[in-house]
């Protein structure tokens, strides 16, 4: 089985913060479909993030390793979670990552890892 | 001969080893081999099958080369065809599935249209560039990096699920019929490399509709292609200028394209599933029943386009109504119309106001919208019509 990583890209920032009944919902949908990636043997591993102003980058320059404040792509949007999952094909990976952003409310990529799934 | 193969043989080796590159190499040593023999050996019996034959075992040979470096997936692959491909039934399902993998949603449209005329039409990558006036480099880099992403994204070699099928058509639809304008309208530079593109597309969608006989826009798509390009003869007048509709010589339309095409436009008719490409087809029809412009049936038209406007709203839809609003109701009906679309970057938008305010009498400003126009497109002739009507202005009638 092919792995594929589903990110999820949102505004940061209190401006762009949903309302307090919209995150409960988000939350509450985000959850249905983590049972459901379990369920189905689909899930291979997840994580949700804390602000990209929490993030430090480092960056080789010549021998020495610089280290500054992150996050390493400056933007309004940045990586708020993924999922690995396992998936058939792309086609099967998108129906989640359709799924996964109708939960979120927000836009998901989908990519393809390198390894395949061990089992 | 050679597209028509080409296409299939790509799809049935692309099932077989599961690899639409090596597909693609493999029936190209295929016809290269078969440019060398055939000429002085004479047409094998079955030519489409020996193309096939040839392909399969010069793929074969190339997995055999890299199996040695201990790739299971070939060994496999070889074990797993072994059996001539049968002629139709399968190899008819191989084709869709190929036009369904290269018209992909996760590709870029670019990507698509040159993967379509690269896989199922059988063109060259320089022969592709041309037609799209990129450079070689820039045709051939889309390309690996299309079929990159089918290989590595996983995209599948299927039809798609019942689900995501009528977006999935849609997708199909759009490229093939992309390639039909780009033929047609030539947004700039010369024609002939691009008259190639029409044909290719109907081409295309003769081959669609008959895989998907119970999709009613496929042949809504076809019958739109063929309708319009039966008019192609009569657009250009005897020293090159491009003539519209309305100073066509009719006489010279291509009269079997043209009942091919009505007879699509009836059978939609009588299936009753209306969608875009059949109402656009249905509005050609109109057109083309018509023995002068001044005899067209206008007011069946803008019906016509109420109902296109009510299936796929927009902007250019609108702009094609109102043509068929001053046809029945008059110019001064047909400007506001025109006025109110946010197309200030379309030529055509300009044009067709130019047309609107000259019969109006309004020639200043006639003036300044086809100057407008003119600065918006590089096509030769059509900067040859707008020039003519600039000029016809200050002449008075």
């Amino acid at each position: 089985m092919k792995q594929y990583l589903l990110s999820v890209y949102h505004a940061e920032g209190a401006d762009y913060a949903p309302p307090a009944d919209e995150i409960q919902q988000i939350m509450s949908g985000v959850e249905a479909f983590n049972t459901e990636l379990r369920s189905t043997g689909t899930w291979v591993f997840a994580g949700g993030l804390h602000p990209s102003s929490t993030a430090t980058v480092l960056r080789l320059e010549g021998d020495e390793v610089l280290t500054t404040d992150g996050p390493f792509l400056e933007g309004k949007e940045h990586i708020g979670g993924f999922w690995v999952i396992k998936a058939a094909d792309l086609d099967a990976a998108l129906d989640w990552g359709r799924k996964a952003t109708r939960a979120a409310r927000v836009p998901v990529e989908v990519r393809p890892l390198q390894e395949e799934a061990q089992d | 001969m050679f597209r028509e193969e080409h296409g299939r043989a790509v799809a049935v080796l692309a099932r077989a080893f599961g690899d639409i590159d090596l597909a693609e190499d493999a029936v190209q040593d295929a016809f290269a081999a078969a440019s060398e023999r055939w000429p002085s050996s004479g047409l094998p019996p079955s030519p489409a099958g020996w193309i096939i034959t040839t392909a399969r075992n010069r793929a074969i040979d190339r997995l055999r080369r890299e199996s040695s470096r201990g790739d299971r997936h070939a060994q496999a692959a070889i074990l797993h065809f072994q059996e001539p491909p049968s002629e139709e039934g399968p190899v008819q399902d191989d084709r869709l599935r190929l036009i369904f993998t290269c018209c992909h949603p996760a590709l870029g449209i670019t990507a698509r249209v040159a993967l379509t005329l690269r896989l199922l039409g059988g063109l060259s990558t320089p022969e592709i560039a041309r037609a799209f006036l990129v450079s070689e480099t820039t045709m051939a880099q889309r390309l690996v990096r299309a079929k990159s992403k089918i290989r590595d994204a996983g995209i599948p070699y299927r039809v798609p699920f019942e689900a995501d099928l009528p977006e999935r058509v849609r997708a199909v639809l759009s490229v093939i019929y992309l390639i039909f304008n780009e033929g047609y309208a030539a947004s700039s530079g010369e024609r002939l490399a691009r008259e190639d593109l029409c044909i290719e597309a109907i081409r295309l969608g003769r081959l669609l509709a008959r895989l998907m006989p119970d999709e009613p826009e496929a042949k809504g798509l076809l019958a739109l292609m063929l309708l319009i390009h039966a008019r192609h003869p009569a657009r250009t007048t005897p020293d090159g200028e491009l003539a519209l509709l309305a100073n066509q010589d009719r006489r010279s339309w291509d009269r079997r394209l043209i009942a091919e095409g009505q007879a699509l436009v009836r059978e939609c008719l009588r299936r009753d599933q209306p969608g875009p490409y059949q109402i656009q087809a249905a509005i050609n029809a109109v057109h083309s029943d018509a023995p002068t412009f001044e005899a067209t049936d206008w007011a069946q038209i803008l019906q016509l386009y109420d109902q296109l406007l009510a299936a796929a709203p927009g902007p250019i839809v609108s702009l094609h109504r109102a043509v068929a609003v001053a046809e029945v109701h008059g110019p001064s009906a047909a400007l506001p119309l025109v006025d109110e679309l946010k197309l200030e970057r379309y030529y055509l938008f300009h044009a067709i106001r130019g047309d609107l305010l000259s019969r109006l009498r309004r020639q200043a400003e006639a003036d300044r919208a086809y100057r407008s126009a003119l600065a918006l497109t590089q096509n030769k002739t059509e900067r040859a019509l707008l020039t003519r009507r600039i000029e016809e202005l200050r002449t008075p009638r």
